[in-house]
């Protein structure tokens, strides 16, 4: 059996074994998920370092036939896009396991759903199987729209849960119309990816049918990742969520979608993907500019953290669409290091809400001097939100704009003065009124964090983003490879007019690989 | 002729005639225990079919080839065991309810499923009017009764009307088909089709035989009775009635459109996609803003035929074989509902849905159960609903490239699914978030009622994650369409 299968595998059978424990056992819950989120977290980790970069195809890969009738079959692996995004999801399910101490009604099935998303969310990203790779995916959503509704905090909880469950919904039947609309339409009768690109690449789908699917696709999965203006479920969502739960869905959850367009929509419908490329670089405009303008005025610290990451989804919409080797490098490498930060960031605003059981930012102020620990992370965390170098974002960002800039010079600039004048301005703000300046006087009992099993997560999840950002080459080297091949197809368009640029876009490629 | 092939069909009868004498010598109070000895036999009547020993010999035809037993009837006799066993339990449940003549209330169960296996072999418009009549005339009496609710007479005399109805549009329409070719069996009747086929006499047959069809399985514009059946029955009949006659009238339709007439329908391609469409639409709008719980299932259900339609629609292998899947789950799915609401608003006469307050406190497995139901009505994944509609919506699509209606059909099916989640997740919200709850006491439940819930939730979880069985049966099943 695949190592993948075991990450994958672990926080399931856990899942399973907590169904029939007893409910008084109130801490065995506990540490049966975190025994098996460290587990999956612990093998990730393994495979990670054992990936060897530019292999040719996939590793640690395994297949067993499912459903024979249609050509549905568990065929897990990874190549160089999806081992950063699963080392990245098991560290955050063990950070979000950790985090959970917040939880104290329900514990049981509190941890259940937790390992279940876990589990599927880690399977969606293995998954070399369509129908897998969306089954796993709603696997994980579904428990999200529970512990919102069961364990989400304020008073708008209802209406979030609906709106967050309408929304995701619709998205993800849209995407899965596409996914349907793909298969049948490529003909290569079977739902393996591998399978349906080889089949793909060598008869390539109608330009007409490419335009019919391209749009179902990038919508439905653009839906999920709250792309502009399809993103208004995420900032609520996470407002309410309980912290395992935004830190789960923001940092990795949501990723699933644009790890869809990059897998299945840009390789397999170059034409249309050509064609819609200048539009999917407006749109992300609208969520570095305008969704960052709404952060602005937030009042509420997790509706800002919210509306920032539903902003830094713009940047790896722009990598995206550049459509070359340096934009997806860079698209990938933020895919990542946003999922370290999300978590971070969540997992903060949840300790400083079970402690002051309020986020208004004009209630809080001067929390540094009782949360010495905290609020350093905090800040540490900010800065890498406006993409401080040092942190793994800014490398992810530097990328995803040298390769915009080759093809939408304008819209790059734009997006760098939403990256730096107005994230910068939004979280330097929030640090001015959360962390620093007077004490009010209802805060004085507050406590830190104490003890360093606590302080884990946290530690965890900066070390992460300081290794990839002073490393990055731990990321880059292994995803280059993979995206070459996808920048390829990407661009090998059928009609005659996008041939030339497609293969002018690869001398340059090409060169500043060299 | 073969009788032994009807052994199924005769057991049943038999035993629906044992339970009728047992009452006489079985005191008040054990009433129930005839419940359960009827589901065991009706279990040992599973297995003995399920084995697929000499019994229910596959490919065996009775009565000159009006009776056959093929992979179809034998995918469908399967089907309607296991929907009596669960509303016997339901029944059984809610038996308190009912105050005079339980066991017949039994007994009529057995011969409305006596029907529904006669119908699951019909090959012969003869039979498929008898056994449609055996089934529409015991739920007249299943229907109507708790004879001391108005409500209950009320849906009563309502399907009465509406199914004597359209009982005389289907036996015209079988007389019209009669008198243009002189044959009323299906095989043959295949061979004559495409000389009739534009015969206007003929085809106006055919149309009235799908009418009456499209009664029974509730789809636009014979709708009209399912909310106000579903509502005033008791909740064991509605249950039955949602999945058990259904489904029959789901197999007899297959067997006219594709075993009958399969010239003709070639022709109605767009006029299933309208009717699949339409009634997909009507049942989801309608059931937007229902509070009735059971009122809301039945709109539900008419949504439910709808997507159904979309399989029969898609004029496919693939599609015969999604409706049979999905037949599977929503068998499930429907009986795992309806026992909740059996077990929860027994004592409740409005059935609203803000009855289910607090469930999750007073009975988590029931509270779990509902969950599971909606969701997998719903249509989203892992669970039963999604396979099957993801059956459908693939069979639809890979219909597309020859005509564009199909696009247009899954479009309406994806409509019909987003405005359906509201209403589904507002019973979800009933339950974990309904506000003042006017009892929350806990909710003990017998041990059989825990055996169908779990049946039913463990039963809705395998066929949404490991789909391969039950569709290589369905598959298998529908080989006997032939290339269609």
């Amino acid at each position: 059996m695949s190592i993948l299968t075991y990450i994958a595998g672990w926080p399931l059978l856990a899942a399973l074994v907590l169904l029939v424990v007893p409910r008084k056992y109130r801490l065995l819950f506990r540490y049966v998920a975190l025994v098996a989120t460290m587990m999956s977290a612990l093998l990730a980790v393994k495979m990670f370092t054992q990936f060897l970069p530019g292999f040719d195809g996939y590793q640690f890969e395994q297949q067993v036939p499912w459903v024979d009738a249609l050509g549905i079959s568990y065929h897990v692996g990874v190549d160089g896009l999806n081992v950063g995004l699963i080392l990245m999801g098991a560290i955050v399910a063990f950070a979000a396991a950790c985090c959970s101490r917040e939880i104290r009604t329900r514990e049981k099935e509190f941890y259940i759903l937790l390992l279940v998303m876990t589990a599927g969310i880690l399977g969606a990203f293995a998954s070399l199987d369509l129908f897998f790779f969306y089954f796993l995916h709603e696997l994980a959503l579904v428990p999200t729209f529970i512990m919102i509704g069961v364990w989400g905090r304020g008073e708008k909880k209802n209406y979030a849960t609906f709106q967050i469950t309408l929304y995701l919904s619709v998205g993800a039947l849209i995407a899965l119309i596409g996914l349907i609309a793909l298969y049948l339409q490529c003909g290569a009768n079977s739902f393996d990816i591998p399978k349906i690109i080889a089949h793909v690449q060598a008869n390539p789908l109608a330009v007409k049918v490419q335009n019919f699917i391209f749009p179902l696709l990038l919508f439905g999965f653009g839906i999920l990742v709250s792309l502009w203006p399809f993103h208004s479920w995420a900032p609520l969502g996470y407002g309410v969520a309980p912290s395992p739960t935004a830190m789960l869905h923001a940092g990795v959850l949501k990723k699933f979608g644009l790890y869809g367009l990059i897998r299945i929509a840009l390789p397999l419908l170059p034409d249309a993907a050509q064609s819609w490329a200048y539009v999917i670089a407006l749109l992300c405009l609208g969520n570095i500019l305008y969704v960052g303008w709404v952060a602005m005025r937030q009042k509420d610290l997790n509706l800002l953290i919210g509306n920032s990451s539903v902003a830094h989804m713009g940047f790896i919409f722009l990598g995206l669409a550049s459509l070359n080797l340096i934009g997806l490098t860079g698209a990938v490498l933020i895919m990542v290091a946003h999922g370290f930060l999300a978590a971070l960031t969540f997992a903060l605003s949840g300790y400083i809400y079970q402690q002051t059981g309020s986020l208004q930012i004009s209630e809080l102020g001067g929390l540094c001097r009782k949360l010495p620990f905290i609020g350093a992370a905090l800040l540490m965390a900010m800065m890498a939100g406006c993409g401080l170098p040092g942190f793994a974002n800014f490398v992810g960002e530097a990328t995803v704009f040298f390769g915009a800039w080759q093809v939408f010079p304008w819209v790059t600039v734009f997006a760098l003065w939403g990256a730096l004048v107005i994230g910068g301005i939004y979280m330097t703000r929030a640090i001015r009124n959360v962390l620093h300046g007077p004490l009010p006087k209802t805060w004085e009992s507050l406590f830190d964090v104490a003890l360093l099993q606590h302080k884990a997560p946290y530690i965890m999840l900066l070390a992460c983003l300081l290794i990839f950002g002073f490393w990055p080459r731990l990321l880059t080297e292994k995803i280059t490879p993979d995206a070459d091949k996808i920048v390829q197809m990407a661009n090998a368009a059928s009609e005659p007019t996008s041939v030339a640029s497609a293969s002018e876009l690869r001398t340059t490629n090409s060169e500043l690989r060299n | 002729m073969n009788a032994s092939l009807m052994t199924l069909e005769l057991c049943v009868i038999a035993l629906g005639v044992v339970l009728l004498l047992a009452d006489f010598w079985v005191p008040n109070e054990r009433k129930k225990f005839l419940a359960y000895a009827a589901i065991a036999a009706l279990g040992g009547l599973f297995f003995i079919s399920a084995s697929g020993n000499g019994v229910c010999d596959l490919g065996g035809s009775a009565f000159n080839g009006a009776f056959v037993n093929d992979a179809l009837a034998v995918f469908f006799k399967r089907l309607f065991l296991l929907a009596a066993m669960l509303v016997m339990f339901i029944a059984a449940e809610f038996s308190s309810r009912i105050e005079a003549a339980i066991s017949e209330f039994y007994s009529l169960v057995l011969f409305a499923l006596a029907g529904m296996l006669f119908a699951a072999s019909s090959n012969d418009f003869v039979m498929l009017f008898v056994s449609i009549e055996l089934i529409t005339i015991t739920f007249y009496v299943l229907v109507s009764f708790q004879r001391n609710k108005i409500a209950s007479l009320e849906a009563g005399v309502k399907y009465l009307i509406l199914g004597a109805l359209s009982s005389a549009f289907m036996i015209f329409g079988i007389a019209l088909i009669w008198g243009t070719t002189g044959e009323l069996n299906f095989t043959k009747l295949a061979v004559l089709t495409p000389q009739f086929a534009a015969s206007k006499i003929f085809l106006l047959g055919v149309l009235l035989v799908l009418v009456g069809l499209g009664f029974k399985i509730a789809a636009f514009p014979f709708q009209i009775w399912a909310p106000d059946v579903y509502q005033g029955a008791p909740t064991p009949t509605t249950a039955f009635l949602a999945i058990g006659s259904k489904a029959a009238g789901f197999v007899l339709l297959l067997r006219v459109l594709f075993s009958a007439v399969p010239a003709v329908t070639q022709q109605w391609a767009n006029v299933l996609i309208v009717i699949s469409g339409i009634t997909i639409l009507y049942g989801n709008l309608c059931a937007l803003p229902q509070r009735n719980l059971k009122r809301l299932l039945g709109y539900s259900s008419i949504s439910h035929a709808g997507y159904l339609l979309l399989g029969v629609a898609a004029l496919s292998a693939a599609g015969q074989a999604a409706v049979l899947y999905y037949l599977a789950g929503y068998l499930f799915t429907v009986l795992a509902a309806f026992a909740v609401i059996a077990i929860v608003l027994k004592n409740l006469d409005n059935k609203d849905v803000a009855g289910l307050a607090g469930l999750n406190q007073r009975s988590p497995l029931l509270a779990a159960t509902m969950t599971i139901a909606m969701v997998s009505l719903a249509g989203i994944p892992p669970l039963a609903g999604f396979f099957g509609k993801f059956l459908l919506l693939k069979a639809v699509l890979a219909q597309g490239a020859t005509n564009h209606g199909y696009y247009c059909l899954a479009f309406t099916a994806l409509v019909g699914v987003i405005i359906s989640l509201y209403y589904y997740f507002s019973v979800v919200r009933a339950i974990y978030w309904g506000k003042d709850a006017a009892d929350l006491s806990p909710i003990e439940l017998s041990s059989p009622a825990k055996l169908t819930l779990w049946i039913c939730l463990i039963s809705i979880f395998w066929l949404g994650v490991f789909p391969n069985t039950v569709l290589n049966l369905a598959n298998k099943a529908v080989e006997v369409f032939g290339a269609f």
